[in-house]
């Protein structure tokens, strides 16, 4: 088990270096920099000439990226933004990112408590109306996007019934341990729309797939075996079948991670969220290239870590596949 | 009598239809004939693209026609049926046009998924060994990747170069197929880079499991070409569990390119792509709220329409789920 963990972390490495080396590569191919302000507000050449040397912008870009790196796995320092004088990086991100992490934790949370007793309650009523409404609702919620259900929900409890805030987010740091905000009135009431969007598809899709991985299991012969020793039905579903169940609804979760952390992306773009996803579009227009690899470098890290703790978790459920 | 009669050609015709022939194909048409909803996202998808296609006869006026003063008229008012956006655009003529866009994406993204995945997967799964490992390294690589991110990077990319005047070369040429397809064809080419990936999974698996069958074994003793086994042992067998992913995939690339285009890296305006109608009508939500459901509705329809087929083409193609 160690030694899959580890060969999976190291896999992780090239996978992480190669996204910033194709990052940095790609926003310096762009035609233009990020001091060459067109029109009126276009600065002097010899000024420009001084900031960039200033960012180290005006050394080889091998140089530049071997720098970038250095400084990130040396310092953990992920350089200036170009665009908002005096803060870091690691200023920004360490502001944006609690906010974000916020939001599709609890958009997780939700879709847990929601989709696996759906899922179960589907699959023990199969074939009934039970099961058909809870079908029926699960794919409206999975292909209802965001994009639609965020609109409607604040025209509905925002704008007509005035029950929820339109926008914004309602903690601001420091927070608990760096991410946990205190679940204040204003907190909870900025937090359910979002959320809710967010959290709908995900739900439904997470009620989908349990259901029809508990329909494929209580076919199994262990189930009537448990069945046949007497077992009552709901010892049989719990203690028996959801153990196995629950495998397909683990190794979809990675996925749904980099659903939810690009989800987080639309929904902050929606309720003008201060989370990282607004100044990972803000900073793409800007061309504040440090801001633009860093955020990304949090998104990858992320991802393909969730992913790593996704197989780990398989492995651990399934001891086939840690021999493979 | 009669009755009897009638019962009895029934049942002689009926036991007909048993005896004739069945390919798998048309067994699965059936199939999928009887789940209702599937049979109505599949009619509601056909109208949807030959609507799309006939967009031009059938909209009542063109996509970025303004008129002045008119704009966010209700539903009804000045004759536009569905009423009309900020500029005073025909939202009716807007939502068919920008079906255009969704199903164009949708079905391209799909077309190179299956075409790339299938050929790589095929290739990795029947050559097996070395090279199979190679490969699937290459696709766990990939796999890795946060695709969206990326996407949205390289859209970015196209979007800053395309604007910009100096480029020659590849890239313009490129650029000017994109202005020519409103800026689609750098989402294709975004989606189109990552999305093979499960699909080659897919196939690959498939043809591991299949190619240790005694019919292709049979195929190679009596000395079958390794092209003809892929193409006529192995291709039938493995499409359909393929196409059914791909279907279900489909809702994925129309979302992606609608998210895109809200933040701005899809679609260049003015054409219609839903993600940009709702990112607009969102602007004047609490005073309009029909500018943004005409869009949201069509969007949402759309991929209900794809997964309750999708769904359906899995039931119909996949025997083993039949009760």
């Amino acid at each position: 088990m160690t030694k899959y963990i580890i060969r999976r972390i190291i896999w992780s490495i090239p996978v992480l270096l190669a996204l910033l080396l194709a990052v940095f590569l790609l926003m310096r191919a762009i035609p233009g920099g990020p001091f060459d302000f067109a029109g009126e507000k276009s600065l002097p050449a010899a000024t420009r000439r001084n900031l960039e040397r200033k960012y180290g912008l005006d050394k080889p870009l091998a140089t530049q990226f071997i720098n970038y790196l250095g400084s990130i796995v040396l310092h953990g320092d992920l350089g200036p933004t170009f665009r908002q004088p005096g803060r870091t990086v690691n200023d920004i991100v360490g502001e944006s990112f609690p906010i974000s992490a916020q939001l599709g934790l609890m958009a997780i949370g939700l879709a847990l408590i929601i989709g696996i007793p759906a899922g179960i309650i589907a699959a023990l009523n199969h074939n009934t109306w039970a099961d058909y409404l809870a079908s029926f609702l699960a794919i409206l919620g999975v292909s209802i996007p965001a994009l639609v259900l965020g609109p409607i929900l604040v025209w509905l409890f925002s704008l007509k019934l005035h029950w929820l805030p339109v926008a914004l987010w309602g903690a601001k740091p420091p927070f608990i341990l760096g991410f946990i905000a205190i679940p204040t009135k204003t907190f909870l009431e900025h937090a359910a729309l979002p959320v809710i969007a967010l959290g709908t598809s995900l739900a439904a899709s997470i009620a989908r797939l349990t259901r029809a991985s508990l329909l494929q299991v209580v076919r199994e012969d262990y189930i009537r075996t448990a069945r046949a020793k007497g077992l009552r039905d709901r010892v049989v579903i719990i203690r028996h079948a959801l153990k196995n169940g629950l495998i397909p609804v683990v190794t979809v979760l990675g996925p749904m991670f980099a659903g939810v952390v690009t989800g987080t992306v639309v929904i902050e773009a929606i309720f003008a969220l201060p989370g990282m996803g607004k100044y990972f579009v803000q900073s793409i227009g800007n061309r504040d290239y440090p801001l633009i690899m860093g955020v990304t470098l949090i998104y990858a890290v992320l991802l393909v870590f969730s992913n790593l703790l996704v197989d780990i978790t398989y492995a651990w459920l399934d001891p086939r596949i840690r021999y493979s | 009598m009669t009755v009897i009669q009638e019962a009895a050609s029934r049942r002689i015709a009926r036991a007909e239809e048993l005896r004739k022939p069945r390919s798998p194909w048309a067994d699965a048409f059936r199939q999928l004939l009887q789940n209702r909803l599937a049979t109505a996202a599949g009619v509601f998808i056909v109208l949807l693209v030959l609507v799309a296609i006939f967009a031009p006869f059938v909209a009542p006026f063109p996509y970025d026609k303004t008129a002045f003063g008119k704009g966010y008229a209700s539903p009804g008012q000045y004759g536009f049926i569905l009423g009309t956006d900020y500029l005073g655009r025909d939202l009716l003529s807007r939502v068919i046009y920008g079906a255009r866009v969704s199903l164009s994406v949708a079905f391209v993204a799909a077309a190179v998924s299956l075409t790339v995945g299938i050929t790589y997967g095929t290739i990795s799964g029947y050559a097996g060994g070395q090279v199979d490992n190679i490969m699937m390294r290459i696709v766990d690589f990939l796999y890795g990747l946060p695709v969206l991110i990326v996407v949205i990077l390289m859209q970015v990319y196209f979007k800053a170069v395309s604007r910009h005047e100096g480029v020659t070369g590849l890239m313009a040429w490129l650029s000017s197929i994109d202005q020519s397809l409103g800026g689609l064809f750098f989402v294709f080419i975004a989606l189109g880079l990552f999305n093979w990936i499960g699909m080659a999974r897919i196939a690959r698996g498939q043809v591991l499991s299949y190619k240790e069958h005694e019919f292709v074994q049979a195929a190679r003793a009596v000395g079958v070409t390794t092209p003809r086994i892929i193409w006529r042992h192995l291709l039938p067998n493995i499409i359909g569990p393929c196409i059914v992913s791909e279907t279900l995939a489909m809702p994925g690339y129309i979302l992606t390119e609608a998210f895109l285009s809200y933040i701005g890296l899809g679609a260049n305006p003015p054409t219609p792509s839903w993600g940009i109608m709702i990112n607009e009508g969102y602007k004047g939500l609490r005073s309009y709220p029909h500018v943004i459901l005409v869009p949201a509705v069509a969007l949402s329809l759309t991929v209900l329409a794809f997964n309750f087929l999708g769904d359906g083409l899995r039931d119909a193609l996949d025997p083993r789920l039949r009760e």
